[in-house]
């Protein structure tokens, strides 16, 4: 598994030089954390020889601090990885017997239990080499959530929202490991050729919140946000390529894949157009671990010697 | 475009070190050990006692069960006793011990090495030739030739295929023999097709053999209705239903024969000892044997005769190497480890390969993460994660449902898992259990 926290590293580097010290050392608490609360659980609670050499515990900790606000009080910090760990992943027995993302439900438990700190995105830093409380502003979501709400329309939000150079690029406000699009795609890249991920979650994630928005936004783009935005707004990269793709938590055959990747689009997009939090792709990732079970038991492989008539 | 079955799969490293060492024939070792039940189904009844005196070709044991064959003397020299002894299964089996004096053949067998091409004799003479010549199929499976041959009632074999493929890593004596033999393997073919009265057969070769495929295809070309295929890399190709839905596109239906879709499949081995049956009256006591290992001095084929013993072999082949940790039976995917060197060769026994200790031992076996690499590598589309939970519970039904019998051990699955989870031996357990269990039930 450290193929993955390599193909986290471009990420890292971009919150390192957008959001400084604050990414550091949110990287660091979470890490720290992650593996230290596995250790002690695997050798006080459960008794076994603790297995941290596999590095799911760091991966864990890498994707929680990604997953919140640079400036997060260290603290919250512990609590969300003691949480993903202790309760999400080692109560159920450890690594591969976790139905739900532990990152994404230690995100989803600070989220409701700090709402405030965990939705106060600071802004890129101006001065890199200065540590100041940096300014905070919403994310590219939450602009838009916010002026759809008070009745305006998408192109008196144009000039509030970023562009898609920035949003490609990672200068804009938000959680520190979901800012830059293409970090997280070169990370994807390198993870599917080393075959560690198969592309079938992230495309037809991807693919199904292109179409479900695309077809909103031709229906009324005054209204609708267009295509791409949603593509590179938000966590929605970051949770195609490295969190619904979690092995432990996702189906076991393709056609079952297929399924839960398009699962996770339509459910964004519900969240992201209707419901109340600017933001869906946690929930709808958390949704569809729940329902990774079902799927496995009624979507089978095609069985060799199957479809021939005896 | 190479042909190739479409569901999982796997690439181990092919490590064919012994492919351009050229087929040595063995001289009679001192003593053989015959093991009488050299086939799948019963074990032949020995015809010879203590102290009778036997020549090379001579029958000592005979099949007397439907699915059962022949057996015959390797060497010549005189019948110690028959007793039991370990075979490469692992269990205690009756074999004939023969000391060994000169080499001496029985009359009837033709020792030139003129090719024969023309066979006179009809459909059934030439069945129950083979079946009198102890013939059976040398891919490992070990079943009885004639039964294959046997078309049942009601079915029509259209396509007769051989399997050239030699998928297993290591392994090079079928590779060896289509070089060496090709022209005898395709007067073979034609034999069998004659036997099974069909007018196509297709030779499929995985593309790792350029110079077998090139050699087969050249000598093909005067040989009406055989086809040589060259096949992709990828284990298991020579796996019979994979073979059969590269070669045809058909898929043989779950739980059937191949006979199902109108093939029989034979070895290229099965083809050269079919050869050599009919048109020589050679009965099937020497087969060729691939000694191969990374640390072996000089990794070799051999023609051996059945029975000598494997240590016999890897003395030829330069003697162990210090630190050997297994000796298998067959090749690093399916074959057995064997627990003693004194175990025998057998009709089945395509190769003997030594692992050095360190790559002997099993990885440490840590949590299923559910990554479903096996169930994309199974090429049975099978869920070998799911079976092994099922088995580990005991959970016989499931695991019947989940058709655990569909599985054909090619260990695939196994390869794949990255944390090194004994797959294979649950999926072998369970198996074993449903197959029980299906037995009482239609008793």
């Amino acid at each position: 598994m450290w193929g993955v926290v390599l193909a986290l590293v471009p990420a890292m580097l971009v919150s390192f030089w957008y959001f400084s010290l604050g990414a550091l050392l949110s990287i660091a608490v979470a890490v720290f954390t992650c593996v230290a609360v596995e250790y002690l659980v695997a050798k006080f609670i459960l008794k076994e020889e603790p297995t941290l050499s596999d590095g799911s515990a760091v991966i864990t900790g890498i994707l929680l601090a990604f997953n919140v606000p640079s400036n997060l009080p260290w603290w919250e910090l512990v609590i969300g990885s003691l949480f993903a760990i202790a309760v999400v992943k080692m109560s159920f027995g450890g690594l591969g017997k976790n139905p739900f993302n532990p990152a994404l439900a230690g995100r989803v438990f600070m989220l409701i239990s700090f709402p405030v700190d965990m939705t106060s995105w600071p802004l890129p830093v101006q001065n890199r080499f200065v540590l100041v409380d940096a300014l905070t502003g919403p994310t590219a979501l939450g602009t838009l959530s916010e002026g759809i709400k008070n009745g305006e329309t998408i192109s008196q939000l144009a000039s509030k929202l970023p562009g898609y150079a920035n949003l490609m690029m990672g200068n804009i406000g938000g959680s520190l490991g979901e800012v830059s699009a293409i970090a997280l795609i070169i990370g994807g890249i390198y993870m599917l050729f080393r075959k560690i991920i198969t592309w079938h979650i992230p495309v037809s994630y991807l693919l199904t919140v292109f179409l479900f928005t695309g077809v909103l936004w031709l229906i009324n783009p005054e209204r609708y946000i267009d295509p791409v935005f949603h593509l590179l707004a938000g966590g929605l990269i970051l949770g195609a390529v490295f969190m619904a793709t979690d092995m432990v938590t996702s189906p076991m055959t393709t056609k079952g894949m297929l399924i839960f990747g398009t699962g996770c689009g339509l459910l964004t997009v519900l969240i992201r157009v209707w419901g109340s939090y600017p933001e869906g792709v946690s929930f709808a990732i958390l949704i569809m671990n729940a329902v990774t079970p079902l799927i496995n038991k009624y979507v089978k492989p095609k069985r060799f010697g199957e479809t021939v008539k005896a | 475009m190479l042909k190739t079955f479409k569901k999982g799969g796997v690439h181990p490293h092919e490590n064919k070190l012994s492919a351009a060492v050229a087929v040595e024939v063995l001289p009679p070792p001192q003593k053989v050990y015959i093991p009488l039940g050299q086939s799948l189904g019963a074990p032949a009844k020995p015809l010879v006692d203590k102290g009778n005196d036997v020549k090379v070709g001579q029958l000592i044991a005979k099949g007397e069960s439907f699915i059962s064959a022949n057996v015959h003397s390797s060497v010549s020299g005189k019948v110690v006793k028959i007793d039991d002894i370990t075979d490469p299964s692992g269990y205690r089996r009756k074999a004939v011990f023969i000391d060994c004096a000169g080499d001496e053949w029985i009359e009837t067998i033709d020792r030139s090495v003129t090719i024969v091409r023309e066979c006179t004799l009809s459909q059934k003479e030439i069945i129950s030739k083979i079946n009198e010549m102890g013939i059976v199929g040398l891919g490992g499976a070990t079943f009885p030739s004639h039964v294959k041959l046997m078309v049942p009632e009601g079915k029509k074999a259209e396509v007769l295929i051989i399997n050239g493929v030699e998928c297993e890593p290591y392994l090079t004596a079928d590779h060896r023999l289509m070089l060496e033999k090709g022209e005898e393997i395709l007067v073979g073919i034609t034999i069998l097709m004659k036997a099974l009265g069909v007018l196509k057969a297709a030779i499929g070769i995985e593309s790792n053999k350029p110079d077998a495929i090139a050699h087969m295809q050249e000598l093909a070309k005067s040989y009406k209705g055989i086809d040589v295929i060259a096949l992709k890399v990828k284990y298991p190709q020579g796996a019979e239903k994979q073979l059969i839905k590269a070669v045809t596109g058909r898929e043989v239906p779950s739980q059937k024969l191949p006979i199902e879709v109108g093939c029989v499949v034979n070895n290229v081995g099965t083809a050269f000892a079919v050869y050599e049956a009919v048109q020589k009256n050679k009965p099937l006591f020497e087969r060729v044997v691939t000694v191969t290992g990374e640390k072996l001095a000089s990794p070799s084929n051999f023609m051996v005769r059945v029975g000598t013993p494997v240590s016999e072999l890897i003395e030829k082949a330069g003697g162990l190497p210090e630190d050997t940790g297994k000796i298998i039976s067959g090749g690093p995917m399916m074959g057995k480890a064997l627990n003693s060197a004194d175990i025998p060769v057998m009709k089945g026994t395509s190769g003997i390969l030594l692992f050095p200790a360190v790559e002997s031992k099993r990885m440490q076996v840590q949590h299923c993460i559910r990554c479903a690499r096996c169930v994309s590598a199974c090429p049975m589309g099978l869920e070998p994660y799911l079976l092994e939970r099922e088995v580990n519970a005991a959970l016989w039904e499931e695991a019947e449902n989940d058709r655990v019998m569909d599985c054909m051990e090619c260990g695939s699955c196994q390869f794949t898992c990255p944390s090194g989870r004994p797959l294979l031996d649950y999926l072998r357990l369970g198996k074993n259990k449903v197959g029980q269990i299906i037995r009482t039930r239609t008793r």
